[in-house]
């Protein structure tokens, strides 16, 4: 019973971080390529004079989705145009189940990890998920009945599906290296140090390639730009332009929670996740020399905090990207996907093997 | 390459007469084709694009970071002279206008306050889109002769020329009021009387 009701508030707790942050990703997005384009940003939403620095556009820009007229085009399948939004949005949310937020928490003598689903497959689950999401693209292209909302779900699902494909492959070299599927067995193993205890042995700093060839085809998942090519504003609109309201909402979500997805899988997978620096389950151990001694709670806390900041880290990177870097043309994407990213990921993970090999 | 390119550029300057006339412009002209002509080969490490993308993303992140920190030192109400964002905040704050800015018109009053203008008709004439109306009457005093009984300026058909300002004889019309806002919901209400002219 008790064990039931402690992963329902982590799964909870864990939905609405993940639905708060993405919901505040709107703002951040909006402001942060207004500062980066030397522009205010979104701040005309008021309530009784208060601005808020635009964080009431949240809320305005909910009312509208909500207000506005759900459209279902003539000749649309009617079941999957409605199951195309719940589909993407549901199968991005699932993917966080398994993400390690802390280290693991000693209450009344219970350890509970801080992860909702504790599986020891856990990063096979989530891509799997992840490709799961692929189904809301095409459904929403297909169904709607519009060739260019067609067009968009071919776009996205090839896309995605090239771009898995090396996801899958640049993380092969992290998982020889630590050897596990355990996400959470793989943050702490991200706990050791090499080079006499001043480097800790993240995976960015054992696997940089395998980090840069993740980051190109995760941004790539997330379907926006320099990779919004399922979407392309300017040419086709894309696989939910027959999609009004709440509906469209979804999408833009699923997007959002996507982004935050993958900044949270790549602080999972490549900075540590809840590591800080030189801190072990009973504190901080300096690798000049100092100890300052902390009790468990604090360290989780700690923990908690740094997986946050580094998940902040990439939201930032990837927001920066997709408000600095233009398009890719169709070709230049395929070519990009087949020609440079996989090969380089395979060589990774040659590489990679004969270096085991060689430490043995 | 580089034998074609010094060739392509003694061509060019067989036409290229250094004293003639256009010289700086056959000059800018040159350089261009030269440069053209010019263009080389990306080597490998260009052609992965990692250089320039990081170009552009150190690009922007240096605005934002700037921009961030005088935002953040604006709250403090510090370094407030230093601007975080190059727009203007219209409705609120309009932008600085130009001294020589052609604006909404305004009549322009004697030292008793009664209009400036002589109804001479000049400026009616002039006008490009037709939109001035001026009805005289006769002004009680002998030497001014005439005065607007009214003038109607039609603001939804005007097209800010000025015309009016230079050919008025008096110095009674002047477009330097810095009103540039001006929306009604009627076509009716764009047209602008004599008193909406005279109150500035
Ligand atoms: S500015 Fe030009 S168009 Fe407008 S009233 Fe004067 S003369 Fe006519
Ligand atoms: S030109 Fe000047 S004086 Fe003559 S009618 Fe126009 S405003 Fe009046």
């Amino acid at each position: 019973m008790n064990d039931v009701l402690i992963k329902f508030i982590l799964s909870a707790g864990t939905l609405l971080i993940v639905f708060g942050i993405a919901g505040l990703l709107t703002w951040v997005e909006r402001k942060q390529s207004a500062l980066m384009q030397d522009r205010i940003g979104a701040n005309r939403a008021t309530i009784f004079g208060f601005k808020a620095m635009g964080l009431f556009h949240i809320f305005a820009d909910v009312l509208k989705m909500l207000s506005k007229e759900e459209f279902i085009p003539e000749g649309a399948n009617k079941f999957l145009f409605n199951l195309a939004p719940y589909l993407s949005i549901t199968f991005a949310l699932v993917g966080f189940a398994a993400i390690p937020i802390g280290g693991e928490l000693v209450l009344n003598g219970h350890a509970i990890q801080l992860q909702a689903a504790n599986l020891n497959i856990a990063l096979i689950y989530i891509f799997a998920m992840m490709s799961m999401g692929i189904y809301g693209v095409v459904l929403a292209g297909f169904s709607s009945n519009n060739n260019y909302a067609f067009l968009g779900g071919i776009r996205g699902a090839a896309q995605m599906i090239s771009y898995e494909i090396t996801m899958a492959a640049a993380i092969t070299g992290v998982i020889m290296v630590f050897n596990t599927l355990d996400l959470q067995m793989l943050d702490r193993a991200q706990g050791a140090y090499m080079f006499g205890g001043w480097i800790p042995k993240w995976g960015v700093f054992v696997q940089p390639l395998s980090f840069l060839l993740f980051l190109t085809a995760a941004a790539a998942e997330t379907k926006r730009i320099p990779f919004d090519l399922p979407e392309g504003e300017s040419e086709i609109i894309g696989y939910f332009v027959e999609y009004s309201g709440m509906k469209f909402g979804m999408f833009f979500m699923a997007d959002l929670v996507e982004t935050v997805l993958v900044a949270a899988l790549m602080t999972t997978l490549f900075l540590g996740g809840w590591q800080v620096p030189y801190l072990h389950p009973d504190g901080f151990y300096f690798p000049w020399g100092g100890h300052m001694a902390l009790s468990n709670l604090p360290v989780v806390i700690l923990g908690v905090l740094s997986f946050f900041i580094k998940v902040s880290f990439f939201i930032w990177t990837l927001m920066a990207v997709r408000w600095t870097f233009p398009r890719f043309r169709y070709d230049q994407l395929m070519n990009l996907g087949w020609k440079i990213l996989l090969p380089a990921s395979l060589v990774n993970i040659a590489i990679t093997a004969v270096v085991i090999i060689f430490l043995r | 390459m580089g034998n074609m390119t010094e060739k392509r550029r003694l061509e060019l300057e067989k036409y290229f007469d250094p004293k003639g006339s256009f010289a700086s412009l056959r000059m800018a002209q040159m350089k261009r084709a030269w440069k053209q002509s010019n263009r080389r080969e990306l080597n490998w490490l260009e052609n992965t694009y990692i250089p320039t993308l990081m170009e552009g993303l150190w690009l922007t992140s240096k605005h934002f970071f700037y921009n961030l920190t005088f935002h953040v030192f604006h709250l403090f109400g510090l370094y407030k002279e230093i601007p975080a964002a190059v727009t203007y905040q219209y409705p609120e704050k309009p932008r600085p206008l130009a001294l020589r800015l052609r604006t909404r018109h305004r009549l322009t009053k004697r030292e008793d306050g009664s209009v400036r203008c002589v109804a001479c008709m000049m400026c009616e004439t002039i006008c490009p889109a037709r939109c001035i109306e001026i009805t005289a009457a006769e002004h009680p005093d002998p030497n001014i002769e005439k005065y607007p009984f009214e003038f109607n300026i039609d603001l939804g058909k005007c097209v800010y020329c000025g015309f009016c300002v230079e050919a008025c004889p008096e110095d009674a019309i002047r477009m330097d009021t810095n009103k540039l806002d001006i929306a009604e919901y009627t076509r009716q209400n764009m047209i602008y009387n004599k008193k909406r002219l005279m109150e500035g």
